[in-house]
C-alpha cells in the first residue's frame, strides 16, 4: 500500500512504469505459487508412476517372470467357440485377442441398438394414459434395474439351458430349430448377386436420405408434405430385389439338419450369446427408459398444449415436438448407459461367451503375462468408451439448442 | 469377484514391497501359518465340508508341509481359487504354495516363474459322455460340443487332440468348475473333458446317477500334477520337495501313521535317518529332526493319503496305477533320503 501511494506521489517521475512495489517474498506471489503447485503435482504423479513401473519390473524380474509383448506372435493353441473372423487354435495370441475384442464389440453394438429401442418404448409406455401399460412398464423398470446384472445373466442362461436337448429341438417353422444348443436357422448359400444386392441396399438408404431431404425442403417451400414410407421401402428393398430377379432369382437355402452330435449347416446363435444379449439389453433398457421418461417430462406442458391447439395428432406431437426437445436432456445420461453396457459385457465370462475378458484371461493364464494382459484389456475398454463418448458428444452438440 | 481377484493380483505385482527371495520360510514361521492355494472344490483332491474343513489329496500335501515346517498339520489356511486365478495368486505372494491339481509344464516352470515340487498324482486327460449317446471311443467325437474349464492345459490338449485327429468340435469354455459341470449335466455339451481323476471326481460327486455317464478309454495327454512354489526361494522349495519324498519313502519302508512310534525302534538305518533317530536330515533342510516322524503321524504316508482321499474305498474308486510305488510298477520314486 505504502509503495503505491509513494509511486503516485511521484508523477512524471523516472517512469510511471516503475510502480515497482517492494514485493513481498516471492513465494507469496499468486502466479509463482500457481506454477509451483503445478510443477509439484506433475512431480508427484511422475514419482508415483516411476515407483510403480520400476517396482513392477523389479518384482517381475525377481520372480523370474518374462515380460514384454512378444507372446502375441506365439501360437495360441486354445479353442474359441465363436469368432467373427477366421480362427483356429493354430492362430496367434494376437489374433485370439482380436477375436475376443470383435466379440465384445459385436455384442455391445447390437446391445446398444436394441437397448435404445426397448428403453424408448418402455420410457414412453410409462407415461401412457393407459393404466395397465404404464403399470407394466414401471414394474419392468423397478424389477430389472434393481437386480444385479450377473444374476440376471445366470437366470437367462438357465432359462436357455432348460430348452429341450438338441435331438428333441423345437421347430416352430420348418428349417428353424430351437434347443439347448441355440437357435439354428437356414441361410442362403453364397451367390455373386448377394454382393450386388448389398451395394444396392446401401445405395437405397443413401437415396432415401436424399429424397427425404428434398421432400422436407419442398414441404418448407410449398407446405405440401411428401409421404416418405412408400418411396423409402421401394428404394431400400426394391432395388436389391430387382437385382435378384434379374440374376434369375437364385434361391438355394442352406437348411440346418441334425447330423451326428449337432445340427450341421445353416447359421446359428449360441445360448451364451443370446443370454448375454438379453441380459444386457433388458438391464440397460430399464435405465434408458427412466432417462427417456425424465426427458419427456422435462418438456414444458405448454409445448404439448400448443401443438394440440394447432391440431396435431398425439403421435406427431411426440415425434415432431416433444422428442426433439427431450433428446437434449436424454442424450448425455444415455451416453453413460452405453458405456455401462459396453463394460458390463465383460460379465460374459460368467456364462461362457468368449468376449475380450474371457479370451484375455485364458491368454494370461497360458502365458503368465498378467500385467500385459490386463493392460491390454483395459486399453481396449478405455478406447471403446472414449470412442462412444466422442460420438455421443458430437451427436449431443448437433441436437443442442441453437441459439440465434 | 474373479475379475477383482485377478486385477488385485496384477496390482500386487505393481505395488508389492521389496524383494522377498529366501524369506518365504521366515514369513511362514513368523505368521505360524502356511497359506496354501487349493481348488474351489474337487472331491478327493480339495473340498471343504459343511464346517469349512478342507480335505483331499492336495489338501493333505499342504498339511504335510505345515507339519514338517511348523509342527502342526492344522496350521494351514486354505485359499480357494479357480483355474485362471491360481497363478497370479502364487506369483503375487498371496499364497506360499499352490497345491491345486496343477499340471507341470515347461512354460509354467519357466516363464511363469514357478518351481514344481515332485508329482503327487500322475494323471491324464480323458473324456466323459452320457451313456445314452452310445459313444465308445474318443475317435467318434467328430462334431461334438465340448465343455471345458478355462485356463487349463486341458483347453490346449483338447484343441491339439482334435487337430491331430482332424475332427471338428465346438468348445464351450467356463471359468468356474461348477458351471462347467452344470452345463455338461444339463446337456449343453456332449462331452466334458478334464483330467481323468477330475472326471471320476465329478461323476462321483455331481452326477444324478453316476452310472448314466461313461469315461472314454482314451487318455490324450500326460498330466503330472504337483504342488508349485515361486522361483527364487530354494529353501522353501527344498522343504516342500523333501517332505513329499519323505511321504513316499515312508510308504516304501512301511511306516504308517499308526506304527511310526514303533518304527523308531527299527534297526534299519534308512528308517532311523527318516524318522530322525539318526540326526542330520532335519538340520540339512533347516527344520528340526522330528520333522518326518511328526508329519507321518499327523497325515500318514503317501499310500495312506491316496487311499483315504481317492482310493478304492472312496466314491472316486481310483486305482493306484501309475501312482503306485516304483517297486510295485508305478512311477512314485523318491531319491535317497540321506
Amino acid at each position: 500500500m505504502a509503495a503505491r501511494t509513494e509511486g503516485r506521489a511521484a508523477p512524471g517521475g523516472a517512469a510511471t512504469g516503475a510502480v515497482s512495489a517492494p514485493k513481498g517474498a516471492w513465494w507469496n506471489d499468486a502466479n509463482v505459487r500457481a506454477v509451483l503447485y503445478q510443477i509439484l503435482t506433475v512431480l508427484v504423479i511422475l514419482g508415483i508412476g516411476w515407483y510403480l513401473v520400476s517396482n513392477t519390473l523389479a518384482n517381475l524380474a525377481q520372480r523370474n517372470i518374462a515380460t514384454g509383448f512378444g507372446f502375441l506372435d506365439r501360437e495360441a493353441g486354445m479353442p474359441i467357440g465363436e469368432h467373427l473372423i477366421s480362427y483356429t487354435p493354430a492362430s496367434s495370441y494376437g489374433r485370439a485377442y482380436l477375436v475376443g475384442m470383435l466379440n465384445t464389440i459385436f455384442v455391445s453394438a447390437i446391445g446398444i441398438v436394441l437397448a435404445t429401442i426397448l428403453g424408448t418404448i418402455v420410457g414412453v409406455a410409462r407415461l401412457s394414459s393407459n393404466w395397465l401399460i404404464a403399470k407394466l412398464a414401471s414394474v419392468y423398470v423397478e424389477v430389472i434395474r434393481n437386480i444385479p446384472l450377473l444374476l440376471q445373466l445366470f437366470v437367462w442362461y438357465g432359462v436357455l439351458l432348460a430348452l429341450p436337448p438338441a435331438r428333441q429341438s423345437l421347430s416352430p417353422l420348418p428349417g428353424i430349430f430351437l434347443s439347448q444348443r441355440g437357435l439354428y436357422f437356414p441361410v442362403l448359400y453364397e451367390h455373386p448377386v448377394h454382393a450386388v444386392m448389398l451395394i444396392l441396399l446401401v445405395l437405397g438408404v443413401v437415396l432415401t436420405v436424399v429424397v427425404h431431404r428434398w421432400g422436407k425442403r419442398r414441404q418448407a417451400l410449398t407446405g405440401k408434405p411428401f409421404p416418405m414410407l412408400g418411396p423409402a421401402l421401394g428404394l431400400i428393398f426394391g432395388l436389391p430385389l430387382i437385382a435378384w430377379a434379374i440374376a434369375g432369382a437364385p434361391f438355394d437355402p442352406n437348411v440346418p439338419a441334425m447330423k451326428g452330435f449337432n445340427f450341421q449347416g445353416g447359421a446359428s446363435v449360441t445360448p451364451e450369446f443370446v443370454a448375454l444379449l438379453l441380459g444386457l439389453v433388458t438391464y440397460t433398457a430399464a435405465f434408458i427408459a427412466e432417462t427417456v421418461r425424465a426427458g419427456i417430462l422435462a418438456v414444458p406442458r405448454g409445448q404439448w398444449e400448443a401443438a394440440r391447439a394447432v391440431g396435431m395428432s398425439e403421435t406427431r406431437i411426440l415425434r415432431l415436438i416433444v422428442l426433439p426437445q427431450a433428446l437434449r436432456v436424454i442424450v448425455p445420461p444415455t451416453t453413460s448407459q452405453y458405456l455401462n453396457l459396453t463394460k458390463n459385457s465383460s460379465l460374459a465370462v460368467g456364462i461362457a461367451y468368449p468376449d475380450l475378458v474371457s479370451v484375455g484371461y485364458t491368454m494370461i493364464n497360458q502365458t503368465g503375462q498378467a500385467v500385459e494382459g490386463i493392460a491390454m484389456i483395459m486399453a481396449v475398454y478405455l478406447t471403446l468408451s472414449l470412442l462412444i463418448a466422442a460420438f455421443m458428444n458430437w451427436y449431443n452438440k448437433r441436437i443442442a439448442l441453437k441459439e440465434r | 469377484m474373479k475379475k477383482l481377484a485377478l486385477a488385485a493380483a496384477a496390482a500386487t505385482l505393481l505395488i508389492a514391497g521389496a524383494a522377498e527371495a529366501g524369506q518365504t520360510v521366515d514369513a511362514i514361521k513368523k505368521r505360524d501359518l502356511l497359506h496354501c492355494g487349493v481348488s474351489t472344490g474337487l472331491a478327493g483332491f480339495s473340498l471343504p465340508d459343511s464346517q469349512g474343513k478342507w480335505s483331499g489329496l492336495d489338501v493333505d500335501i499342504c498339511k504335510a508341509v505345515a507339519a514338517a515346517l511348523l509342527g502342526d498339520a492344522n496350521k494351514v489356511k486354505f485359499v480357494p481359487s479357480n483355474a485362471q486365478q491360481r497363478f497370479p495368486m502364487l506369483q503375487s505372494g498371496e499364497v506360499d504354495i499352490l497345491s491345486r491339481n496343477t499340471t507341470w509344464t515347461l512354460t509354467r516352470d519357466t516363464s511363469l516363474g514357478f518351481n514344481f515340487a515332485p508329482v503327487t498324482y500322475y494323471d491324464g486327460q480323458g473324456f466323459m459322455v452320457a451313456k445314452k449317446l452310445g459313444v465308445k471311443s474318443a475317435k467318434e467325437l467328430n462334431g461334438a460340443t465340448v465343455c471345458v474349464q478355462q485356463g487349463t492345459t486341458t483347453e490346449q490338449n483338447l484343441a491339439d487332440y482334435f487337430r491331430a485327429t482332424k475332427m471338428e468340435f465346438k468348445p464351450v469354455v467356463f471359468t468356474e468348475l461348477k458351471e462347467v459341470e452344470g452345463a455338461f449335466f444339463s446337456g449343453r455339451c456332449d462331452v466334458y473333458t478334464t483330467d481323468a481323476s477330475g472326471l471320476a471326481s465329478t461323476r462321483a460327486a455331481k452326477a444324478g446317477n453316476p452310472d448314466d455317464y461313461v469315461i472314454l478309454p482314451e487318455i490324450i495327454s500326460k498330466e503330472p500334477l504337483g504342488p508349485t512354489v515361486r522361483h527364487g526361494d530354494d529353501e522353501f522349495f527344498d522343504i516342500v520337495k523333501w517332505t513329499i519324498y519323505g511321504l513316499l519313502d515312508a510308504e516304501e519302508k512301511g511306516i504308517t501313521a499308526a506304527n511310526v512310534d514303533e518304527m523308531k525302534k527299527s534297526a534299519d538305518p534308512g528308517v532311523q535317518r527318516l524318522l530322525g533317530v539318526t540326526p542330520g536330515l532335519g538340520k540339512a533342510l533347516g527344520v528340526d529332526e522330528e520333522w518326518m516322524a511328526r508329519t507321518i503321524k499327523q497325515v500318514g504316508n503317501y499310500g495312506e493319503i491316496f487311499e483315504r482321499n481317492v482310493g478304492q474305498k472312496t466314491p472316486l474308486k481310483l486305482a493306484r496305477g501309475l501312482n503306485d510305488l516304483w517297486t510295485k510298477g508305478g512311477l512314485m520314486y523318491a531319491p535317497p533320503l540321506r
